[in-house]
């Protein structure tokens, strides 16, 4: 897709160009590091106070952080401005939408020096370097099921027993939305004899409820939200048991909520070099920096994720509280890629 | 000197004012009277400058005014509605003109005083307009215009909203301060009376014409034709045939004499004469008490007589009367 | 006086309604607005460097997208009836009585307006659920959406037609009411037609709004109902469809051009002159009916608006162990993965929201003076213009401003476009309110002035300014709130982490853990507080000493 500014370039921007004349300045070249990275991410991003500090003492450039609203709309972004990037390393974009970024040339080559630390597994393009990881999972109100067992599988959502019990998010609208569908279209497969349509079909049947996002989900409709809902299960992430109980002041001994291991899909985030930014070493180095050991430890509990480095020490509450799910459900990114709008449209015709 | 020049102004095809001249000497008050519609306030809104004629120039001192906006003009406007500015007090209003011609703070408050007096409300500096009676809002807005000592006074019906005894109090004191302060106005109004008791001159006008022009006392004498007899009030308008000395009206003769070429004439009220002699025979068709007399109506044929009398008449009394035949106001033919 | 004067435009307003006034809010719709827009179609009607329209022709053929045309259309008509079905009588008892507390309830009343949308969702979501005190589960059906429409969009009635509402002399209506008239007659011949310009204005207002209502039909609409705003962000962000979205905002923006053209066609032939006065006679109600009118109409305030926000508010004190001030103790400390704390945050919001309301209002001003003036397609042509971005999707303006304000100077990443994001969208409340007012001011007032030796722009700051204050200040204080509560195209710049108290509640929110969302519910009710706090002493800025217009 090629922009064609110059067809509605009106009159009046002639005219503060021609005020404004003087004003253009050209980037520098590779070689010469600049005084300033720029770092586009998502709205989540967040890491303490000092950790991008130690990468300017380190190398003398400053990083600005742009927040660019939720991971779509960055990675909508970054396809919009890549022809005159405004961010010189793009961090946040995930394996739902890696193909897609790689496809638009978002990225330009790049590869960490710590590339050797990082989980087997996450690696998915030399354009790209996963930085942490996160599990989507079905989480339930531990409160909920004194009496009962919560479930034990995915399939067991689809029983009388855990009837208007669930709240999933709009898989397109919502980032962990459309890892659980992915979920279940990894478990039941696209085609057979009981598809993951299939799959939802029940679902719907059995009274799922569609938020348009995970606040909605977890602080609206979720019983153990802070909002007061009526739904004991949730879609919601693997990880979200520890960040709970690290958020309750007092922090309670055990955990009010619990997650189920079977049936999550991994998340993986990358970070790349912006092709075209003409500070490529320079941002090759912020991109080592975020792989790097104390950045990865700090993302934990920034981010609520797992840091991709293995030599990086996870937080106790989250080896405690959070145990990592052994074989979530993996999805090629080009299949991903390849279906994932036909998914959605189909998953929307089942559930509206 | 204000000079009009064969001012035309037309809306969507409609002439509003057509090739109007018309001219107001320094000191001199002008009237320019007529009924609605007749093209009166366009004229004073082109002058004013708040409108541009299609045709034609204002001119003062022989100096055209062209494009010069209203506010470059040095006249004042005074409005019918007054539009006082009801943000501000009474003070705020008279200063307005001075403070926007940039007088001193020191120097307004004198001339606002000054002003205040002068139209008669004293102490009223601090008032709120919607406080204010129609008659002082009148003022107000006349010490407003006034103020800034416009070289011309222009008025749209100052005293149109009024009630008569008030109308009549202030015509009088407006009468008596453009004297005192030697203005030059040019005065739009409706009404008869007030244009014959405020202008040295008046300008009578009919559809976007000036139709006839002169002192108060010249177009009473002489009206010249029937609607401007009629705006004076002169409805009865009959035909005459002057042989020698006198004047045959066909069902009255009378001595008198008419200019050669005059067929018709007016019958005004004071040239009827009802006593119990005479020799015109009518039926009263109403009366009307009218401050210490009787206007009544003499049906007379199928014609209809207006007379003034100092007697008490019953409607359907037969009464007697003499028409003074050098009181009858010649009426041209219409042209056209 | 001469009826027929009227329709020819004086040459004091022509003149100072000329180029000078016009070009600064022409520039800045331009480049801020116009030539984003125009880029950002472009962008989207356009495959391998030929324009393609094809993407237009997939709209009509997708019904489901089809369905979400008329959805918005029909929900948008409806939420705006029954907007002003409720608010008109309370704009009536805010301009025509006094009680305890008026200046308080006149503010409060706009709090909903600067919630982030996420925040009373959720509050809808607790009214509204099973569990609500409604007992009745009215999430996902339009009824919820237009029981929020109106939560939201009460103010903006209330305020605006209350406020012209005022100027009207209630002896015109006891005249009218001696002359035989009932109390409907009395409304239907000579309140209404009076009224007429400022409903019009408000009802606008509120259709804009709840025609590219986003957050709401997101939370409480479920997977069924969808605005072509909601539509369109979820095909350029979740889909990453731009060809479908830029349709959809093809779509969007003609439809609403048209209706805002028809309107101004209407507004301009129902402006009435009269002559105002000063608005500061209210009394208190004294028959029974009045009593009446002004509790119920007080209580439907609280109950509609009070009750939704004091879920908030008691939300903010809870705690596992019953009520407590936690969530409000540790205010100055940053929050965890937001490296400020939210007094910083709260700083940074006044600061744009300041900025914002200044550019809103000088801009505005500017805008409805023209339009005030200039009769005829010029007046037309800029009023709808200057609404237009009340009507534009968030997105496509947002991702119009990244690919088309590179240059001369690049600002697509500056944090300016904050308050001038917020600026396009408050505007046009600063233009709704004034033009009215504006437009009631008899033209003799101006043609006094000019004779009296005013120059145009002499006229304009002694006489239209100070009947327009007012008008303008409630206007500024949505500009302020619409800024505060950071609506529109900011959610999708990218731009330097400056966190706003929005954005802390967002990302608080966004988290699992009680406290944290105590926390959030404690901003939340701080933003409110100083909401209210906000617009009471921007009303107080009047600096008139006579009259209170």
């Amino acid at each position: 897709m090629t922009r064609h500014r110059k067809l509605v370039l009106p009159a009046l921007t002639t005219a503060i160009l021609l005020i404004a004349t003087g004003c253009t300045s050209d980037d520098d070249t590779a070689n010469e590091p600049p005084n300033e990275l720029v770092l586009m991410t998502h709205d989540s991003f967040a890491l303490s106070e000092g950790t991008l500090e130690q990468f300017t003492e380190d190398t003398g450039i400053a990083v600005t952080v742009l927040k660019s609203g939720d991971a779509g709309t960055m990675l909508s972004q970054a396809i919009l401005t890549k022809d005159n990037p405004i961010a010189d390393v793009i961090f946040g974009v995930d394996n739902t939408f890696l193909s897609r970024a790689l496809a638009e040339g978002v990225f330009a080559e790049h590869e960490s020096s710590s590339l050797a630390d990082v989980h087997a597994g996450l690696i998915a393009d030399p354009r790209v370097t996963p930085i942490d990881f996160g599990d989507v999972c079905v989480n339930y109100d531990r409160a909920a099921f004194t009496d009962s067992p919560p479930p034990a599988s995915l399939l067991d959502l689809t029983k009388p027993e855990y009837r208007n019990m669930l709240v999933v998010q709009d898989p397109a609208s919502s980032s962990p939305g459309l890892a659980f569908l992915l979920a279940t279209i990894g478990t039941f497969g696209d085609d057979g004899e009981y598809t993951w349509r299939d799959y939802w079909e029940d679902l719907s049947q059995n009274g799922v409820l569609v938020a348009s996002g995970w606040t909605e989900a977890y602080q609206g409709a979720f019983t153990a939200g802070g909002g007061g809902g009526d739904r004991p299960i949730v879609v919601s992430y693997a990880s979200s048991p520890a960040v709970g109980v690290y958020f309750t002041d007092p922090p309670p001994r055990e955990a009010p909520t619990a997650s189920l291991l079977e049936g999550c899909f991994r998340q993986v985030e990358y970070a790349g070099v912006v092709a075209g930014t003409g500070h490529e070493d320079a941002a090759g180095l912020l991109v080592d920096h975020l792989l790097s050991v104390p950045v990865q430890e700090d993302i934990p509990l920034n981010m609520f994720v797992y840091p991709a480095n293995a030599q990086a020490e996870i937080p106790e509450v989250f080896t405690s509280f959070s145990p990592v799910p052994g074989s979530p459900v993996e999805l090629p990114v080009d299949t991903i890629e390849q279906n994932r709008e036909r998914w959605i449209d189909e998953w929307t015709d089942i559930l509206r | 000197m204000l000079q009009c020049v064969q001012i035309s102004v037309s809306f969507g095809g409609t002439p509003a004012l057509d090739a109007v001249d018309l001219t107001v000497h320094d000191g001199e008050i002008v009237a320019v009277m007529g009924p609605s519609g007749c093209g009166k306030t366009t004229l004073l809104r082109v002058v004013a400058g708040l409108q541009g004629p299609d045709a034609g120039t204002i001119a003062w001192d022989g100096k055209a005014l062209g494009d010069t906006p209203p506010h470059a003009r040095g006249f004042g406007l005074m409005f019918q509605d007054y539009a006082l500015f009801p943000h501000l007090d009474v003070k705020g209003n008279v200063e307005f003109g001075l403070r926007m011609r940039g007088m001193s703070a020191e120097d307004r408050i004198d001339r606002v005083d000054d002003m205040l007096q002068t139209v008669g409300l004293d102490g009223y500096a601090e008032r709120k307009i919607n406080e204010l009676s129609g008659g002082e809002q009148q003022r107000v807005a006349l010490a407003r215009t006034l103020a800034p000592s416009p070289r011309l006074v222009l008025l749209d019906e100052p005293i149109g909203a009024l009630d008569r005894t008030l109308r009549e109090h202030l015509i009088a004191e407006m009468r008596d301060v453009f004297a005192r302060l030697g203005v030059t106005a040019l005065y739009v109004t409706h009404d008869r009376d007030e244009a014959f008791a405020i202008a040295d001159t008046v300008a009578v006008m009919n559809h976007g014409l000036v139709v006839r022009k002169g002192t108060p006392e010249e177009i009473w004498r002489d009206p010249e034709n029937e609607y401007v007899a009629s705006l004076l009030g002169f409805d009865t308008i009959v035909a005459v045939e002057a042989r020698a000395g006198w004047l045959d009206l066909g069902w009255a003769r009378m001595a008198g004499d008419l200019p050669a070429g005059i067929s018709r004439v007016a019958v005004p009220p004071h040239a009827v004469l009802v006593g119990d002699e005479g020799p015109i025979e009518g039926k009263v068709l109403s009366v009307t008490y009218h401050a210490g007399r009787y206007d009544i109506a003499i049906s007379v044929g199928s014609l209809v007589i207006e007379a003034v009398s100092s007697h008490r008449h019953t409607v359907g009394d037969t009464v007697r009367f003499e028409i003074d035949g050098t009181q009858l106001l010649p009426i041209e033919d219409a042209h056209g | 006086m001469d009826r027929r004067v009227d329709r020819h435009p004086p040459l004091t307003a022509s003149r100072l309604g000329g180029f000078a006034v016009m070009a600064v809010p022409l520039l800045f719709l331009g480049y801020f607005f116009v030539y984003p827009l125009l880029t950002v179609l472009a962008t989207g009607f356009t495959t391998d460097g030929a324009l393609d329209f094809g993407p237009l022709q997939t709209i009509f053929k997708r019904s489901a997208l089809v369905n979400v045309a008329w959805f918005t259309l029909w929900q948008a008509v409806a939420s705006t009836v029954l907007t002003l079905l409720i608010a008109l009588p309370a704009a009536n008892v805010m301009a025509r009585y006094d009680f305890p507390g008026k200046r308080f309830v006149r503010a409060a009343i706009v709090v909903p307006f600067v919630l982030p949308t996420v925040v009373v969702g959720s509050a809808f979501l607790a009214v509204l659920g099973p569990t609500g005190p409604l007992r009745v589960d009215l999430r996902q059906t339009v009824w919820a959406i237009l029981i929020a429409h109106v939560f939201f969009n009460y103010a903006i009635v209330v305020r605006t037609v209350g406020t012209y509402w005022e100027r009207i002399d209630p002896q015109l209506l006891e005249a009218a009411q001696m002359l035989g008239g009932n109390r409907l007659a009395v409304f239907r011949k000579v309140t209404y037609p009076l009224l007429r310009p400022a409903i019009a204005s408000a009802a606008s207002l509120v259709f804009l709004f709840t025609f590219t209502s986003f957050g709401i039909i997101l939370i409480l609409g479920g997977l069924r109902h969808a605005t072509i705003e909601v539509e369109i962000w979820r095909q350029a962000t979740g889909l990453v469809n731009f060809e479908v979205a830029a349709a959809l905002a093809f779509l969007q923006i003609v439809g609403i051009s048209t209706i805002l053209v028809l309107y101004s066609r209407y507004q301009e032939r129902r402006a009435v002159q009269f002559t105002p006065r000063p608005a500061a006679d209210a009394i208190r109600p004294a028959t029974p009916l009045q009593r009446w009118h002004v509790i119920s109409n007080l209580t439907v305030m609280a109950i509609l608006l009070g009750g939704p926000l004091l879920i908030l508010v008691e939300r903010s004190f809870r705690s596992e162990s019953g009520y407590s001030l936690a969530a409000y103790s540790s205010l100055g400390e940053p929050i965890g993965g937001l490296a400020v704390a939210p007094t910083a945050a709260m700083l940074n919001s006044v600061r744009f929201a300041v900025a914002a309301t200044v550019l809103a209002v000088g801009i505005g001003l500017a805008a409805a003076t023209v339009i005030a003036y200039r009769r005829g397609w010029i007046g037309r042509g800029f009023d709808a213009l200057l609404m237009l971005p009340l009507g534009t999707s968030a997105v496509t303006l947002g991702f119009g401003f990244l690919l088309a304000l590179d240059q001369p100077i690049d600002l697509r990443t500056s944090i300016w476009l904050i308050p001038v994001a917020h600026a396009l969208v408050a505007m046009p409340f600063v233009v709704r309110t004034s033009v009215p007012v504006l437009r009631s001011v008899k033209h003799h007032l101006r043609e006094a002035a000019a004779t009296l030796g005013a120059t145009p722009q002499q006229v304009w700051r002694e006489v239209d300014l100070p009947m327009v204050t007012r008008a303008a200040l409630i206007g500024a204080g949505f500009a302020f709130a619409v800024s505060l509560g950071e609506f529109g195209a900011t959610s999708f710049l990218a731009l330097p982490t400056n966190p706003t108290l929005p954005t802390a509640i967002f990302r608080l929110l966004g988290r699992p853990g009680t406290s944290s969302f105590t926390y959030a519910m404690a901003l939340s009710t701080i933003l409110m507080i100083g909401t209210a706090a906000a617009v009471i002493a921007i009303e107080r800025l009047r600096t008139d000493t006579v009259g209170d217009f």
